[in-house]
Parts: structure tokens; sequence; C-alpha cells
């Protein structure tokens, strides 16, 4: 289980790459999207940046409310491997999805939505009337490993995020088995504000620290981030 | 051919609607073109999916030094970092917020939308176009659903329908409909024709239109 958005600076990098290096198959990957990153029109491959589209070819199932890359990169290992049944695709709305793994994170056995009703969610699902008003069951989500990535953790796990890449991974860090935080930076525990922790540590089994300006540390994005703009605007001028 | 409205006045025609100190979320395509068209003396706070609320605007690219990677938007382009009263949560409390009823206005796109408000965004029906993310939760539940997007498709079918037959995002869920022809009430009635763009008759539109469209009797010409 693993989120992405936008250029992926709230994308555990590192540990979407090690899992797919190690070369391990037949996984079930839960994600929000499986799309390249992007930043103005300007497509990354997954070398530059990596998102959980990476996790796609080693993927049986993947569980997911966007499951095409049409919007900005042209990467078809998951809609050729859904079409070609290779990989079976459970799709469902970005909504529906995290409040999903929210219950599974917090022993709760599902929720009845309102979303999807009268749509290709109701298959299979119990709809049921309250107060007047229609509403699906939507079931738990839990995964066997969760990665998630944090700014800074203190050396116990309590983390703390940055700006609106946070997402869905202070959820997804409670519905696992085994949750891993990728982070910028590790500090002694009492130096973190505890005003600001938004990942009590009870919910973290391991961390990993980016190398110094490493390969998705936010020094790296910073750099991949102002290259990129500068050849945007140059090409804007020509 | 009479000259219909560009994507830029489709975004302008319906960030009208947008009253003073409204929360709104944009959809992907011509909805977000409506951070750029805020109206003016008028504070509109968006939200973006993924756990931010209260930007007002999107950067310029000349303003890109500004810029902050962590401060985007739903599709990953950059906000106003300085943006006074901004605000960060995770993805969960954002979903609260939209199907909360707590979102006074979003902007969807759409392929079809039928005459009881049905809307039909996600899939022209392959996997290819398998892209339902938060336009289901957005539809359902925000308090105001305009969509706005082009009034036939590419070649020439009226996405204005009787009945969809894409599969659904939402069904009667939709409030107004801002294309580039015209802009439509959904009633109780029926699809109430407010505006026409300049230049276009109540008779030329229905001709567009396969839904049944009732002419306001005050019908007016889009005002940008």
């Amino acid at each position: 289980m693993v989120f992405h958005w936008g250029m992926g600076r709230g994308t555990p990098q590192n540990l979407i790459r090690a899992t797919y290096n190690k070369g391990v198959s037949d996984l079930i990957v839960i994600s929000h999207n499986f799309i390249s990153a992007h930043l103005g029109g300007r497509v990354f491959s997954l070398d530059e940046v990596c998102t959980p589209l990476m996790l796609a070819g080693r993927a049986k199932k993947v569980i997911t409310a966007w499951a095409t890359d049409y919007a900005h990169g042209k990467n078809k290992t998951l809609e050729n491997g859904v079409a070609g049944g290779r990989i079976e695709l459970e799709l469902t709305s970005h909504g529906n999805l995290i409040e999903r793994v929210r219950a599974g994170g917090s022993g709760l056995g599902g929720f009845y939505s309102p979303v999807g009703v009268g749509t290709f969610l109701e298959e299979g699902k119990e709809k049921r009337v309250i107060d007047g008003k229609e509403y699906l069951l939507e079931k738990p989500l839990r995964a066997d490993f969760a990665f998630v990535r944090a700014y800074k953790a203190d050396t116990r796990g309590n983390l703390v995020y940055r700006g609106s890449v946070r997402g869905s991974n202070p959820i997804i860090a409670m519905a696992a088995d085994v949750t891993i935080a990728e982070v910028d930076e590790i500090v002694e525990v009492g130096e973190l504000d505890p005003e600001t922790i938004v990942t009590p540590a009870i919910f973290v089994d391991r961390i990993v620290k980016i190398a110094e300006d490493g390969f998705g540390s936010t020094s790296y994005m910073q750099c991949l981030f102002r290259t990129t703009m500068r050849t945007l605007l140059e090409g804007e001028e020509e | 051919m009479k000259e219909r409205l560009s994507q830029q006045a489709i975004a302008m025609r319906a960030a009208k609607e947008f009253q003073d100190g409204d929360y709104v979320n944009l959809g992907a395509g011509i909805p977000l073109l409506c951070a750029t068209y805020a109206p003016i003396g008028k504070d509109v706070f968006f939200q973006a999916e993924q756990g931010m609320l209260g930007y007002s605007r999107l950067l310029q690219v000349e303003e890109w030094e500004e810029a902050d990677l962590d401060y985007v938007d739903a599709m990953g382009r950059c906000v106003l970092p300085s943006s006074p009263g901004l605000s960060f949560f995770d993805m969960d409390t954002s979903f609260d917020m939209i199907r909360g009823r707590h979102l006074d206005c979003t902007v969807l796109g759409g392929l079809e939308v039928s005459e009881k408000g049905d809307l039909a965004n996600w899939t022209r029906g392959n996997l290819e176009w398998g892209a339902v993310g938060g336009g289901m939760d957005l539809a359902v539940g925000a308090r105001r659903v305009i969509i706005a997007m082009t009034h036939t498709t590419k070649d020439g079918k009226p996405k204005v329908v009787k009945e969809c037959r894409l599969p659904l995002t939402a069904k009667e869920c939709v409030d107004l409909i801002v294309t580039d022809l015209a802009v439509l009430e959904v009633t109780e009635r029926g699809l109430l024709l407010k505006e026409v763009a300049p230049g276009w008759t109540f008779e030329e539109v229905q001709s567009l239109t396969e839904a049944r469209l009732i002419p306001d009797p005050v019908l007016q010409e889009i005002q940008l």
C-alpha cells in the first residue's frame, strides 16, 4: 500500500524502487493512482521520479481510483496488464478507497457510503437505506506492508509531514502489519514538537533515511524541480 | 459555422457562479481553468483532494522562483505558497469535507449529462479512460455541482442527453451545466435554458441537444 501525488513529493520512491529491484512478484498493490510523476506538462520517467506505476509490472492485482496514465504519461504497463488478463483491477473512488483503508486501520468492519449508488460500484455490494437515503457497504482494506513518505521522524517513529503532500500517508500508516517510513531526516526522541506530530510512533515499525541529497530526497526533488522549470521557461521563450 | 465559446470562456462563465467566501473544488480539464478566473472582489477558497484548503490561486509560470513543490494542487501544479489561511490535512479529512457536504461548490468536466442531472464523466466505456478519481465523491458530496464542458462531442454528437449511455459517475447530482453554447439549469420540470452563446438562438441550441429544453422567459446571452 503506497501513496503518490503530483510530482511525487509525498511518494516513498526509494521503497518502491527497492521493492521492484528485489524482484518479488504477484503483489497486490493498493494506491490512489498509477500514473507517471509530472510537473507543468513535463512527464518524468520512472528513473527520474519513481511512482507506484513501477510496481504494476510486479502486480497480480491493483486496487485504485485511477488505473490509467493517459492524462500525463503514456506508460501502458497497467492498462496492458489488465487488458491481457495478467492483472486484476479493482476500481473505486478516491474517497471510498481511503475510507476503506481508515476502516482497515481502525478495526472497523466497513462503512456505508453514498458514493457509488447508481453506478458500477453497486455490483456485489449490500445496499441499505438509512434515514431515507441509499448507501453501499464498503469493506475495510489492509495490507501486509505500508510504505509512507514523511518529512522527518524521531528514532521512536513519530512522523511529521510537510505541505499538501501529506495526502493519505497518515492513513496508510495505520493499516498494515508492517509500516515503513521513508524520511529526509531522523532526529532524537524529544526533538520533534509534540504539537506537530501527525503520525504517532505506535503506527510505525521501521524508518528508512534517504541518503543526503540522494534519490527521492527533498534536495534531489528541488533540484529536479528547478531544472525542469528552467527548461520549461526557456521552451516558452523560444 | 457560428462561433462557440473557448475553453477559457467556459471556465470564466462557470467561475462567475462562485460566491464570496465559497469553498470550491475543481475537477480536471476545463474546470481547473476556473482557478484563474475567480470573480474580482470575491474571496474564493480552493480545495485540493490530497489535503489542502484555502489557496486563492495558482502561481503564474514567471513566479516559479516563489514556488514550493510541497504546495501543489490536485493536478500537481504549484499554488501561491503565501495564501493567508491555508491549511493542510490528511486525505481522509479531505474526503470527509467532500462527502460531508461542507464544500459549497465543485466544477467538474462531463462526457454526458442527462435531463435529470445524471452525470457520466469518468470513462468512455473502455479502460483507457478508467479514471474514477475523486469525481464520484465530489458529485455526491458538494452542495452545488456545476459541469463545465463542450456542448457536443468532437464529432458533433449531443452531450446533454435524455438518458446517459456511458457508465454513470453519480445520479441526479448536477445543478448547472455551462457549455460553449449555453447555460442550463437542472430543474424538476427539466432543463431550463437560461443563457445562449452570443449569436445563438434557442432553436439552434436545442438542435444540438438530445434532451428537451425549456426556454427561460428571460433568455439572455452569456456575459463574461
